[in-house]
């Protein structure tokens, strides 16, 4: 005899305690903690703050605690928590030149000022599984350079302003005020500053793919790293009350300016124009895709042959979000059976029609 | 509205204030323009896109300490993501709930409208994963946005017309475009097209949202809405041979239940609140419990 579904509210509490079982794992060895999350496993922190759309490295390290260390989980446990903020006020747009480098490098110029820091890279690091890190091992000592980094470096796109070479970055006309995405809905067609801001937020192997795809003819895009620059900047407001900039603190980013070529038009002379890529913290496979990302949607306003994915901003823009893509793909295990049910129904009758006309006469097309 | 507080710590059914304004504004727009797709700032909702976040928002700007909840699935209460959402509303707002579609004052639903006819005082809000009608024909909504100002459907009717031609009938089932207050053309979202006469002329004010998409539209009490169809080729609502097998219902939306491998299978109402009604009334099936001696074939 059929038996109505029933309990979903006891199933669902008990998934919670199942979860919990599982998120601990073997109760003999020790619960890892936040704070170790953030210290020991910074890039995982960093993707979670960047997508996240929150600065907060305790926060996201605690959410990758919560979420198992499934990075989309943590990344949406962030998000929800940070739409509760209230807004205290806008900061002062950051000055990259003036970042406290630990990074920075340019594969345009051989050497330049300031020169090349390499840093703490993973690039030329032999992939070689260490078995040596199976045991803990004592804290390493860091190498120490023969004299400090000054304290800002030009960047290389300015360098390459002074001769006219690479386009002017001037804000549009007036000046206006950025949308907020997080509390407005984007519309087409969106800016280029809204249009960075989707992709700050977006989901890095969306663009990374999207940016591969332009790298292999998807788009016309001739990249070149002009710089990558990784370190801290201070982040200042300005106090209604006080009238002047005060620094509320240091965040850690990692800038890429991508230099691609243009042929110039009627109006403007050859001349390089810019990709860029901005993230929390270290992450630079995520700088440079959204650098690629970023120039390829300049597509229409350069007057460039639009034919590609990664040139179209309702394609890129509407999909780049990964808790909006994880939901939506997701939503297909709650029940469908009512839809089902019609389809169901339809397929029959269409099945039904089909058999009546006969098999000397199938004019009914196959189904969908 | 008060702001007072919960025990959770978070406001009165999860939003701020401001937040709830800025939706109850964007409402207002839609009921003014039937039909009409309103962009509004959607918020990231704790629970996943795609899983209500966009009827959670409309609900939580509309619900007041004095309201009764219901919210459905597939028709049914039970199903989880009802229980999780009335759950979300009960630790957030502490409002009361009901299972009993005529006690609601406030109806989220997801892909169905009850049997039982609503009346003045509720609301039905309904989550919507896709809100444009034609965006499985033109994806650009730059273009979308144009057909709807221009009231230019053909792209619909073109694409009705081609499901006659090569099926002999129009192949959609639910989702069925409809045409509000003979001006915008609407998604209803999925209920199935059994559902659409329900839209007409409805008593009640009906409002959708669209989380991840942020838009919302409405349907204002007692406003014209037509499945859209042609002369020769009448719009129609799906049927069933059998009855409900658990209250007998000829009139009900049925849902089909495999009962073994051998291909037996039962059809029972899918709106819970209704079979159960009925089954209080005496009403019977050919399933009916109430032998309860030897069908023990599930």
């Amino acid at each position: 005899m059929y038996v109505a579904v029933k309990g979903g509210e006891n199933a669902i509490l008990n998934s919670h305690e199942l979860l919990a079982t599982a998120r601990r794992g073997d109760a003999g060895i020790p619960e890892i903690t936040p704070l170790q999350i953030r210290e020991q496993l910074r890039l995982a922190v960093a993707r979670v703050m960047s997508e996240g759309s929150l600065y907060d490295e305790d926060l996201a390290a605690l959410a990758l605690k919560q979420a198992a260390g499934d990075q989309i989980e943590a990344i949406f446990l962030l998000r929800a928590y940070r739409t509760t903020l209230p807004r205290f006020g806008y900061s002062v747009p950051v000055d990259t030149s003036r970042m406290a480098l630990q990074r920075r490098i340019s594969a345009a110029f051989k050497d330049l000022p300031g020169g090349q820091v390499l840093g703490p890279t993973y690039d030329y690091t032999q992939r070689l599984l260490d078995f040596s890190l199976v045991e803990m091992q004592p804290a390493p000592i860091p190498p120490l350079a023969a004299e400090p980094l000054p304290d800002s470096m030009p960047r290389v796109t300015d360098l390459l302003g002074h001769e006219g070479l690479m386009e002017a970055e001037l804000p549009a006309h007036g000046d206006p005020a950025p949308a907020d995405l997080s509390r407005e809905p984007l519309s087409f067609p969106a800016d280029r500053a809204t249009r960075l801001q989707n992709l700050a937020r977006g989901d890095e192997g969306f663009l990374l793919a999207m940016g591969y795809s332009t790298q292999r003819g998807y788009a016309n895009s001739h990249p070149f790293a002009g710089e990558i620059r990784m370190g801290d900047v201070a982040l200042e407001i300005i106090p209604e009350e006080l009238g002047f900039a005060v620094c509320i603190g240091e965040i850690t980013l990692t800038e890429c300016q991508m230099i691609n070529q243009f042929a110039g038009s009627r109006t403007v002379p050859p001349q390089f124009t810019r990709g860029y890529g901005l993230a929390f913290g270290e992450a630079e496979r995520k700088a440079m895709a959204m650098a690629l990302v970023d120039r390829s949607l300049r597509a229409s306003e350069l007057g460039e042959e639009m034919k590609s994915p990664a040139q179209q901003q309702e394609f890129v823009l509407s999909h780049s979000d990964n808790v909006e893509a994880s939901g939506f793909v997701q939503h297909l295990k709650l029940p469908h059976y009512v839809d089902f049910q019609s389809e169901l129904e339809l397929l029959r009758k269409m099945r039904a029609k089909r058999a009546k006309v006969g098999a000397g006469e199938t004019a009914l097309e196959e189904t969908v | 509205m008060s702001s007072q507080r919960t025990q959770t710590g978070y406001n009165f059914a999860y939003l701020d204030e401001q937040t709830k304004r800025m939706i109850r504004r964007a409402l207002l727009k839609a009921v003014a323009i039937p039909g009409y797709q309103v962009p509004f700032g959607s918020r990231e909702m704790p629970l996943p896109y795609g899983w209500g976040t966009g009827g959670i928002q409309v609900t939580a700007s509309i619900l007041g300490r004095d309201d009764v909840l219901k919210v459905i699935d597939q028709g049914s209460d039970d199903t989880t993501n009802a229980v999780n959402i009335r759950r979300f509303f009960e630790r957030t707002a502490g409002v009361a709930t009901t299972e009993r579609t005529e006690d609601a004052t406030i109806i989220q639903t997801r892909h169905r409208i009850p049997e039982k006819p609503l009346s003045e005082d509720q609301i039905m809000v309904y989550q919507v994963p896709l809100p444009e009608p034609m965006g499985r024909l033109e994806p650009q909504e730059v273009v979308t946005r144009k057909l709807h100002a221009l009231a230019d459907y053909g792209l619909m009717h073109v694409k009705l017309y081609e499901d006659i031609a090569r099926y002999g009938h129009i192949a959609s089932t639910y989702d069925y475009p409809v045409l509000v207050n003979g001006r915008y053309l609407m998604a209803p979202s999925p209920i199935p097209k059994f559902d659409n006469p329900k839209l007409h002329m409805s008593p009640a004010l009906q409002l959708f949202g669209a989380g991840r998409e942020k838009r919302v539209y409405a349907i204002p009490p007692y406003t014209r809405v037509e499945s859209l169809d042609f002369e020769d080729h009448p719009f129609s609502v799906q049927r069933w041979d059998d009855p409900c097998a658990l209250c007998g219902a000829t009139d009900s939306f049925l849902d089909e239940v495999v009962l073994d491998d051998a291909g037996g299978r039962m059809f029972v109402c899918s709106d819970s609140d209704y079979c159960k009604t009925r089954q209080a009334a005496g009403h019977t099936g050919s399933q009916s419990p109430v032998p309860a001696t030897q069908e023990e074939a599930a």
